[in-house]
């Protein structure tokens, strides 16, 4: 049985799409990358929505801000890495702190954009982002899970940060499957230790899932394609019901899903985290495949780093 | 609308109410703010459409001010424009105002858009132009720049995109004092010859003494009547001006009166007997 395979970057480009036909006031901006991130597919549609700023990071966000503040609903769209660079300080002072309504569509983040290195993977995006008060910060986990998201953000009001990235990944979700901004998705419902991951990752978890069920370790697998905010409910009843957690992070762990869930278990309900992630380097060119396996963010990685937490609760039970 | 000499008598108005609000901060920005008093009260007084008693009417014409430090100018103009009482303006900087230090949409409404990171506003001034023309609206967009705000990079980004998209809904403002925190501007990083480049970059550009009311008033004019492409009026000013220790002098950029000197710039605006 082969599982089907698309980039959740598709599933933003389908979610235009739809948004162009269910929402006039929706006007997709794009930075020279529009065939890279799929806002092309909303441009062939609905040409005169659609604005290309050229390759200017900075006056695209700034445009998105007047565009929100003339009542339209703009996604600002181009790679990750530039718009969570470049762009920060426009994203934090006129469209955070005004709290505007801008999307903000950051395409082939993580390592998805492996072959062209270092300069090109957006590690530190969900960091920097997530720091900034009034915005939402979502990673979907396949193409479907993309477009239910790209529509979401469509119907709140305020700052949205959506993460995309280039490689196809495995479409294991539903498109009847429910997706609420902010409502994690439990997955597997296991007792002994709780796996945490947002975007492609997910399917990881739920890989790991099955590895350590056959040593006999129930895990429960959490979908947060929310970072911010945190389903924080979700965390800490896992906390309680299995004592154990481990995160994985596409990106910088420092700031990233795993630093979220920590600091809210370190002063709700302490438990062993143990994070696995990107740990404070810049990566080199590879196949992303090639570095997942390299930078550890495999089932098998995940599966290890279970049991280590699984440990660690039985230690903490013991000193008790 | 106000006949020229009503404007004059704002202009002293505003001009009294930021050497004021600052000195009672005992902080804030009076140089760039003096320097764009007559932008500010022609533009309020007799240029925009907008209604002061209702801040967030949805035809009015947006104001944007991109170089945030200057908004002692704005926030005096706005008090003597009827957004709210002069009373509040010596609240500026002070824990709970709604006049912060860089001006905050989320707390006083008739800003549209927080600023203070120089460079951002003509992008945000393009953008709600875009929304105006998409959807058929008569609505313009006005833009304050500091002359040294014109060296960050996204400004240039943002010319390039009001000239392509056509957008002669625009009105850019650059308040040309010709000086900068460091100092002279061209000592800096040149500008010059900025009219050139705004051109080149397909804007319509219009020149005037930024102090005299009349013909800032025919600028404003001229770029209402500008079709086809954006408009920028550079208009030539003083740092510091009406008050003549401050007048072209770097250091009061970003320095209030103290209780001395504020009476003399208060005897300088009114003259003696005031
Ligand atoms: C991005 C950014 N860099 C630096 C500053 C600090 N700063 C505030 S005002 C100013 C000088 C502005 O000069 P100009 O634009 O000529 O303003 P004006 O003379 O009208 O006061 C600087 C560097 C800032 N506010 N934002
Ligand atoms: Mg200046």
């Amino acid at each position: 049985m082969s599982m089907k395979m698309l980039p959740t970057r598709d599933g933003y480009g389908h979610g235009l799409i739809e948004l162009g036909a269910m929402n006039p006031n929706v006007i997709v901006l794009d930075a020279d990358l529009a065939k890279s991130t799929r806002s092309d597919w909303f441009q062939a549609k609905y040409p005169d929505r659609f604005f290309d700023i050229g390759i200017a990071e900075q006056d695209m966000i700034g445009t998105a801000a007047g565009l929100a503040l003339g009542g339209k609903i703009p996604f600002a769209t181009t790679y990750a890495v530039f718009v969570a660079g470049r762009a920060w300080d426009q994203v934090r002072t006129t469209v955070c702190y005004s709290k505007l309504n801008v999307k903000i569509a950051g395409a082939h983040g993580g390592i998805s954009a492996g072959g062209d290195g270092a300069t090109h993977q957006s590690l530190e995006d969900i960091a920097v982002m997530r720091v900034l008060p009034n915005m939402t910060v979502i990673i979907p986990c396949d193409a479907n899970e993309a477009k239910k998201a790209t529509i979401a953000v469509s119907k709140i009001d305020g700052p949205c940060y959506l993460r995309f990235a280039r490689e196809a990944t495995p479409v294991f979700t539903e498109e009847s499957d429910p997706f609420e901004i902010g409502k994690a998705i439990v997955l597997r419902p296991g007792k002994d230790v709780t796996i945490i991951a947002a975007g492609p990752l997910v399917y990881e978890a739920l890989l790991a899932h099955d590895q350590l069920a056959a040593e006999g370790i129930a895990a429960r697998v959490i979908n947060m394609h929310t970072i911010k905010p945190l389903d924080e409910a979700t965390v800490l009843k896992a906390a309680r019901d299995t004592g154990a957690i481990v995160t994985i992070d596409e990106a910088q762990m420092a700031g990233g899903l795993g630093s979220a869930v920590a600091e809210f278990l370190v002063s709700h309900f302490p438990i062993p985290v143990e994070r696995i992630g990107i740990n404070d380097t810049f990566l080199e060119c590879g196949l992303p495949e090639e570095l997942a396996v390299k930078y550890q963010l495999k089932a098998k990685d995940l599966a290890s780093a279970a049991k280590k937490a699984v440990a660690r609760k039985v230690v903490c039970r013991s000193d008790g | 609308m106000e006949n020229v000499e009503r404007l004059k008598e704002i202009c002293k108005d505003v001009r009294a109410d930021i050497v004021r609000m600052t000195n009672a901060a005992g902080s804030g920005h009076p140089g760039g703010s003096l320097s764009a008093v007559e932008a500010m009260v022609v533009l309020y007084g007799n240029v925009m459409n907008h209604r002061p008693s209702e801040p967030s009417w949805p035809g009015r014409d947006r104001f944007f001010l991109s170089k945030g430090h200057a908004c002692p100018v704005v926030y005096a103009t706005m008090a003597r424009t009827g957004y709210f009482p002069v009373d509040e303006l010596v609240t500026l900087r002070k824990l709970g105002t709604r006049l912060q230090g860089h001006p905050s949409c989320m707390t006083l409404p008739g800003i549209e858009v927080s600023s203070g990171s120089l460079g951002q506003g003509l992008s945000v001034a393009n953008g709600f132009a875009l929304s105006a023309k998409i959807d058929r609206k008569p609505y313009r967009a006005f833009c304050l720049l500091g002359d040294g705000e014109l060296q960050e990079g996204q400004i240039w980004e943002a010319m390039m995109t009001a000239a392509h998209y056509k957008l002669d809904n625009v009105c850019a403002i650059v308040d040309y004092n010709g000086l900068q925190i460091d100092g002279e501007i061209e000592k800096v990083m040149g500008l010059a010859p900025l009219e050139e480049k705004w051109r080149s970059f397909n804007w319509h550009v219009i020149e005037c003494d930024g102090h005299d009311v009349e013909q800032v008033l025919a600028a404003y004019e001229e770029s209402r009547q500008t079709q086809g492409k954006p408009s920028v009026i550079i208009m030539k000013t003083v740092k510091g001006k009406g008050i003549s220790f401050m007048e072209n002098v770097a250091g009061w950029h970003g320095k209030p009166c103290n209780q001395e000197e504020m009476k003399q710039a208060l005897e300088e605006i009114y003259g003696k007997g005031i």
